[in-house]
């Protein structure tokens, strides 16, 4: 397959992008902030986004989604990304599809239908602490009964407060099991923290969290794999959102460039600026191919889709830092202003660097599975 | 099965029964590669062998036209030869400028005569060529160039010095902008074709400061040149050689994906050793490869993005520019990292453990790879001006 997009995708971006750019534009997010929005989105926005079928985007024909891969739901993020759109379509329609998707059963069953119907928002509680790490689980699941405990402590749990299931990463016995975990489960509680980029985590606490044996994603002991499937697809899924976001603040620069005037003459005159800009067009070309080629690997099933991933989430994470960084710079005093949109731009890339691991994590990665 | 799987079990089978095994192994020496035309030495049996295979086939080139000597073959099908051949690591049959450079131009400027005879000649491996654009006072600056023809008629009668040609000692013709107006810049240069026989040619080959000389100055003192051997039109040879630059940038910006070269990470694991924890033994050397691993394997998804889309018309025509500047950029900082791996035994000049110094001497050939074909600053200029449309770039 070349690794550009084909017809159905050129016209599914040509009524996403103009969709998200008028429905959830900067504008969107801001009037949530100042709004101090509780629920760290628009309702009225996603259902809009199910109007469009856009939450079954990933979800099989056969549980009432639309079976489109990667590449498609990279589409959607990447308008999100552009836009800053406050959205649970990572989570949820990627994230937690992923993984329902790979384990199949009663769950999937559940949920993926409720999903493409937009009727459940899904939570990922992974991380533990201030930074992901994902082979250290340690969250407990005991049985207990004809189900199981859970014990443990989750964070940076986005849409953790308002989701519908969370889906909580626990270790048992004999290796990692992935568990349904509904809304109103006793020993449950969220606590929403307001995050740098106006977003909602929630720092998740599993007290003695009591389910049956089905709320199992998956097989017990073996949810290593459920997992490495959610992590991918959220990886990937934040990848292309880290290339809408640094194509976003690149694009607004490059125009910044070419209307501001100083010692009179437009600063995009001056080869020290055009230089710098020509460099970051570059990593966010080699950004952007990058996401798509780890798309496409996911598509197909590939093996070498694990490695892909990484690189993609540590290449698509330098490329947008540095794209909102310079934007930052060089839009001079006013992009420093709470008024002009380039700050936010900066915010979010910071939020979407470290969700799933960041740019340190995924080189490292990148090196283990090199073998080194 | 597909019309493209059918043609990629015609592909694998045709490899397997025609590519010697000696052509299945990494190139070692600089003969390794074969570079065809007049004066050319076949390393071994083998490497005739697989050239004449290839040549037979249209492989060589094989998405140029059958008429001109390749195979015509569709984008995606020159795709999958290439990962078929990679798939075995077979070596390119036949590696030259007329390939990279002088062949696409002359696909769309030549004219038919023109096409059918060079372009066979490079197709067959049978002509070396060499570009003569440089010269002394014009660089960057290559529009200012000086060496002049002058018209006599059936002929011209040229003069001026090219420099920085490339095995201009080694080629048989040479494709050569000549000032033929001086009243107009842009519009005032000829792309000619002539052979380094002519009377009144030579050269004089220029030591590199990897002690190795593959380039030359390249005198013209009253060389005759037919007024038929120029390509696109009279005076426009500047359109034609923009075109040609074009290519050539895609083909340096190649280097960057490392060849052989998978992860420079594990290589080096093997030689430097590693920790307890199976870590390469040195921290921060492995954080350093492993950010470049990563730039690497990013540039490839590059690479075949871009060459799906320069095949087929999608590209943005400039990005040649931005492929040549990332490529360039990242092949040098990978050869820094080579010679951090291999320490002080990667400073033996000559010594015949080091194959005489392979690795300093291709570090410092790479320096050159940011300044050959446009230097990297001038990448970004044109960036900045035809992609990014900056004022006054
Ligand atoms: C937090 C903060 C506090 C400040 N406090 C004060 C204060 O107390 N008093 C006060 O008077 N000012 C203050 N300033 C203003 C500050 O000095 C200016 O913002 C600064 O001089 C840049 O000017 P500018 O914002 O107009 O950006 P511009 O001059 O428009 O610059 C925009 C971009 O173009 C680049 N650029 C401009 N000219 C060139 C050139 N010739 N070559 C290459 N690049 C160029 C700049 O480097 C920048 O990246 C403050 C600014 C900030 C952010
Ligand atoms: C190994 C090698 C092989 C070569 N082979 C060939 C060949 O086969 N045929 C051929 O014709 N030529 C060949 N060249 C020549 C090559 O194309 C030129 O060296 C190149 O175009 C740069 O020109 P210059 O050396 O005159 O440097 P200059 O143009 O003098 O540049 C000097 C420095 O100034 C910078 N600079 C110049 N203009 C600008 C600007 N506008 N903005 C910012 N910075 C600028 C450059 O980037 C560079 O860093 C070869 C060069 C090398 C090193």
């Amino acid at each position: 397959m070349p690794l550009y997009h084909n017809d159905d995708q050129a016209m599914l971006k040509d009524s996403v992008a103009p969709f998200v750019a008028e429905q959830a534009p900067v504008a969107h997010l801001r009037k949530l902030r100042d709004q101090a929005d509780a629920t760290g989105f628009s309702r009225d926005l996603w259902a809009q986004f199910v109007e469009m079928g856009l939450p079954g985007m990933l979800v099989p024909e056969e549980h009432g989604g639309l079976g489109m891969g990667h590449i498609e739901a990279g589409i959607v993020l990447e308008e999100i990304g552009r836009n800053l759109t406050p959205s649970p379509f990572l989570s949820t329609s990627v994230g937690a599809v992923a993984a329902l998707a790979k384990a199949g059963g009663t769950q999937a069953a559940r949920w993926l239908p409720a999903i493409a119907g937009g009727e459940a928002i899904v939570a990922l509680a992974i991380d533990e602490g201030a930074k992901h790490r994902p082979d250290r689980i340690a969250t407990t699941a005991t049985r207990a009964g004809n189900g199981f405990r859970l014990d443990g402590k989750k964070s940076f749990v986005l849409h953790g407060h308002v989701a519908d299931m969370s889906i909580v990463a626990a270790r048992t016995d004999g290796g990692i099991t992935l568990f349904a975990v509904p809304k109103d489960a006793k020993g449950l509680t969220a606590d929403p923290r307001r995050l740098v980029d106006s977003s909602l985590a929630s720092h998740v606490t599993l007290d003695g969290v009591e389910v049956d044996a089905d709320a199992v994603i998956g097989e017990v002991d073996a949810g290593g794999d459920v997992l490495d499937a959610l992590l991918a697809a959220t990886r990937t899924g934040a990848a292309a959102e880290m290339v809408g976001v640094g194509q976003g603040a690149m694009d607004m620069t490059v125009t910044y460039l070419k209307e501001r005037k100083q010692f009179g003459k437009l600063i995009g005159e001056f080869q020290a600026l055009q230089h710098r800009a020509a460099h970051l067009y570059g990593e966010m070309e080699v950004a952007r191919a990058t996401v798509m080629k780890a798309q496409e690997l996911l598509d197909q099933g590939s093996d070498g889709a694990r490695l892909m991933v990484s690189v993609a989430k540590a290449k698509a994470g330098r490329a947008a830092n540095l794209a909102v960084r310079e934007g930052v710079q060089m839009h001079g005093g006013i992009g420093m202003t709470d008024e002009y949109d380039i700050g936010l731009y900066m915010k979010r890339d910071r939020a979407l660097a470290e969700f799933m691991g960041d740019v340190h994590y995924h080189i490292d990665q990148v090196a283990r599975m090199n073998g080194y | 099965m597909s019309d493209l799987d059918a043609f990629r079990a015609e592909v694998r089978a045709w490899l397997e029964a025609n590519c010697p095994p000696e052509m299945r192994e990494p190139i070692r020496d600089e003969d390794d590669v074969c570079w065809g035309g007049r004066k050319w030495v076949f390393k071994n049996e083998a490497q005739k062998q697989w050239l004449e295979a290839c040549v037979s086939k249209g492989y060589t080139v094989p998405d140029w036209p059958k008429a001109y000597g390749g195979a015509g073959l569709t984008a995606e099908q020159t795709k999958v030869l290439k990962q078929e051949m990679k798939r075995i690591n077979a070596r390119s049959p036949l590696d030259s400028f007329g390939i990279w450079m002088l062949g696409p131009a002359l696909l769309q400027f030549g004219t038919e005569e023109q096409k059918v005879h060079y372009l066979n000649q490079i197709a067959r491996g049978e002509i070396r060529w060499c570009q003569g654009y440089s010269e002394p006072g014009s660089g960057s600056d290559l529009v200012s160039l000086q060496t002049f023809g002058e018209d006599k008629g059936d002929h011209w009668v040229v003069n001026g010095s090219k420099i920085w040609t490339s095995y201009a000692d080694k080629a048989d013709w040479i494709f050569c902008l000549v000032r033929t107006d001086k009243a107009n810049k842009y519009q005032g240069i000829t792309f000619m074709l002539f052979d380094m026989e002519s009377k009144g040619v030579t050269t004089k080959p220029i030591l590199l400061i990897s002690g190795n000389s593959p380039f030359c100055e390249t005198f013209f003192d009253d060389v005759e040149v037919p007024k038929t051997q120029f390509v696109g039109e009279l005076n426009r040879g500047w359109d034609v050689a923009k075109y040609l630059l074009g290519h050539e940038r895609e083909m340096i910006s190649g280097g960057g994906a490392g060849g052989d070269m998978v992860s420079i990470g594990a290589l080096f694991a093997k030689s430097l050793g590693r920790n307890d924890h199976g870590e390469l033994d040195d921290p921060i050397l492995r954080a350093e490869m492993a950010a470049f691993d990563v730039d690497v394997f990013a540039y490839r998804a590059m690479g075949e993005r871009f060459m799906d889309m320069w095949k087929t018309g999608r590209a943005h025509p400039a990005s040649s520019n931005m492929m040549k500047y990332v490529g360039t950029e990242l092949n040098k900082r990978r050869h820094e990292l080579v010679m951090s791996g291999g320490g002080s035994d990667a400073l033996e000049w000559d010594s015949p453990e080091t194959k005489g110094g392979a690795r300093p001497r291709g570090w410092l050939r790479t320096k050159a790879n940011s300044i050959e074909g446009g230097t990297s600053e001038v990448m970004l200029n044109v960036i900045a001006k035809r992609i990014l449309d900056l004022p006054g770039a």
